[in-house]
């Protein structure tokens, strides 16, 4: 897969197809798999994404430790002032997922279990008001996966080496790729997305309470899927990001080398260490001791 | 090489891609080790498998690896009930294991049949997993490919003779590793495959006189 994005807009553009498109050639030459095992495995993480949101917004489902669950019915039930569009669809399903997740239930890990709403939170959410093939959600679904391929090489895929910019830091970027390409945009478009959006993750750090994937994870991949929207709008509006794509993706690589160690899911900081976080996590794990058998 | 597949992916039960999925895959590779369900199992957590564990459901994915479970098997959330009712006793303890061990790490040792197998192996990230030890020899098990593993007395030759019973077999090798704890003792050979040998290759490397056992891991990621 490409390690330059900017060269996979660019020969994307010359062969006068999508970077999915692009995404999915480019996988086959490999002769890893061939192109109907890489559809057929992308179909199959859209069906479980597809379960997940659905599962989720029922809304009977707890984490754990009791600390989450229920919050993505309550939005997709609200009556704010951005029921029914979009975005609220975005932010519930992302939501579901991460409540799903949460609860131990299925959920594709894209690029990681803890980012797990994002990509299918953007991706469901305009599907619900903009119709779509299954056969395009499956080519978003590649052009998410350039992108994430793109930020494992060149940056991380991992909280506990980059925060949470890494995580649902990534996951936005690559469902803002995704969801421009859903949306008829062009791969450039798809780019300045990616661009748009991850600038607005930058230095997002993971502090997760207790450590454990509940507390702020499931509201973050809410807010990652805000941001992916945000990107995507911009940018099929013709806004372009100054900095190139690729040096976006390496800062945040540089911030997470950088980044304290108490900020890389270690619960040693951040929200993590505040004292109601520090408590919740103490009452919350007390009862979670290994029992013997 | 980064697949598409590995970034959208893999489906698996949450919470936590370390903690739940890769500690399944550690629980199958211990099953593997005694050829079924075991009977008896010690699970030693360490690190941040110790701290955070229990809330990502560590305990909950190696019994269900250790029950044959997969990592995107729903019933890895009941699998400590699925183990009573199956026979398998699990005790669960926190420790520190000497020596450097990645953060998330697990000492499983299993009991079936009269057999004990013991492994130590992390869980790296994103469902990746790392085997460390066999039988209290160093090894490098990653689960990516079908691993044949045998004992052997550490003789000259005995590698080829290994390789080349494989190879009557049109078995590919993927990658190879030899190991020992001391000179003229027993060594553990550690073979990545691309498929997994006929039950004739595998009788075939069992009586060679200097082997001990065989064992096959298959692919668990």
């Amino acid at each position: 897969m490409y390690d330059v994005l900017l060269e996979a807009v660019d020969a994307a553009e010359r062969d006068g197809i999508s970077l999915g498109e692009l995404a999915l050639r480019t996988e086959a030459d490999t002769g890893i798999r061939t192109r109907e095992e890489v559809e057929a495995g992308l179909r199959r993480a859209l069906k479980v994404m597809q379960g997940a949101v659905e599962r989720g917004l029922v809304g009977d489902l707890h984490s754990v430790s009791g600390l989450v669950g229920g919050d993505a019915h309550r939005l997709a039930n609200a009556r704010g002032p951005l029921a029914n569009t979009i975005f609220t669809d975005a932010l519930a399903a992302a939501l579901a997922v991460q409540e799903v997740n949460a609860a131990m239930g299925v959920i594709v890990a894209a690029p990681t279990a803890g980012g797990a709403g994002v990509l299918p939170g953007t991706l469901l959410g305009i599907a619900r008001r903009h119709p779509v093939s299954e056969e395009a959600m499956i080519r978003a679904l590649a052009t998410a996966g350039l992108v994430g391929a793109v930020v494992a090489v060149r940056a991380s895929l991992s909280g506990a080496e980059g925060g949470c910019q890494a995580e649902t830091g990534a996951a936005a970027g690559m469902a803002a790729a995704a969801g421009v390409e859903l949306l008829g945009g062009t791969p450039r478009q798809a780019m300045h997305a990616v661009a748009l959006t991850m600038q607005g993750t930058l230095g997002l750090v993971c502090d997760p309470l207790g450590g454990l994937v509940e507390v702020p994870c499931v509201y973050r991949n809410a807010t990652g899927a805000a941001m992916a929207l945000a990107g995507i709008e911009m940018a099929l509006a013709g806004v372009e990001f100054p900095i190139p794509v690729d040096e976006v993706i390496d800062t945040m690589g540089q911030i997470g080398r950088e980044m304290d160690v108490r900020y890389r899911e270690t619960a040693g900081g951040g929200l993590a260490a505040t004292p109601t976080g520090r408590k919740l996590a103490r009452e919350r794990l007390v009862q979670l001791k290994p029992r013997k058998k | 090489m980064v697949s598409l597949l590995d970034i959208i992916g893999p489906v698996m039960v949450g919470p936590s891609s370390s903690h739940t999925a890769g500690a399944c895959r550690l629980g199958l590779i211990a099953r593997a080790l005694v050829g079924g369900t075991p009977e008896h199992a010690q699970v030693e957590l360490h690190g941040s498998f110790a701290r955070t564990g229990v809330g990502h459901g560590t305990d909950r994915a190696i019994a269900g690896g250790l029950l044959g479970y997969h990592p995107d098997d729903e019933r890895l959330r009941e699998s400590l009930t699925a183990a009573e009712a199956e026979g398998l006793t699990i005790e669960f303890k926190n420790t520190t294991l000497r020596g450097d061990h990645h953060p998330n790490t697990t000492r499983i040792t299993v009991k079936r049949d009269g057999k004990t197998a013991v492994l130590i192996g992390s869980s790296l990230g994103a469902g990746r997993i790392l085997v460390t030890a066999i039988d209290g020899f160093p090894v490098e098990v990653t689960g990516a490919y079908t691993t044949l593993v045998a004992v052997a007395k550490d003789v000259p030759g005995i590698v080829a003779s290994v390789a080349g019973a494989l190879a009557d077999d049109s078995v590919n090798l993927a990658t190879m590793r030899v190991s020992r704890r001391q000179k003229g003792g027993e060594a553990i050979h550690i073979y990545e495959l691309d498929h997994a040998p006929s039950d004739g290759a595998m009788a075939r490397i069992l009586a060679l006189p200097v082997v001990k056992t065989v064992r096959i891991i298959e692919r668990v990621a």
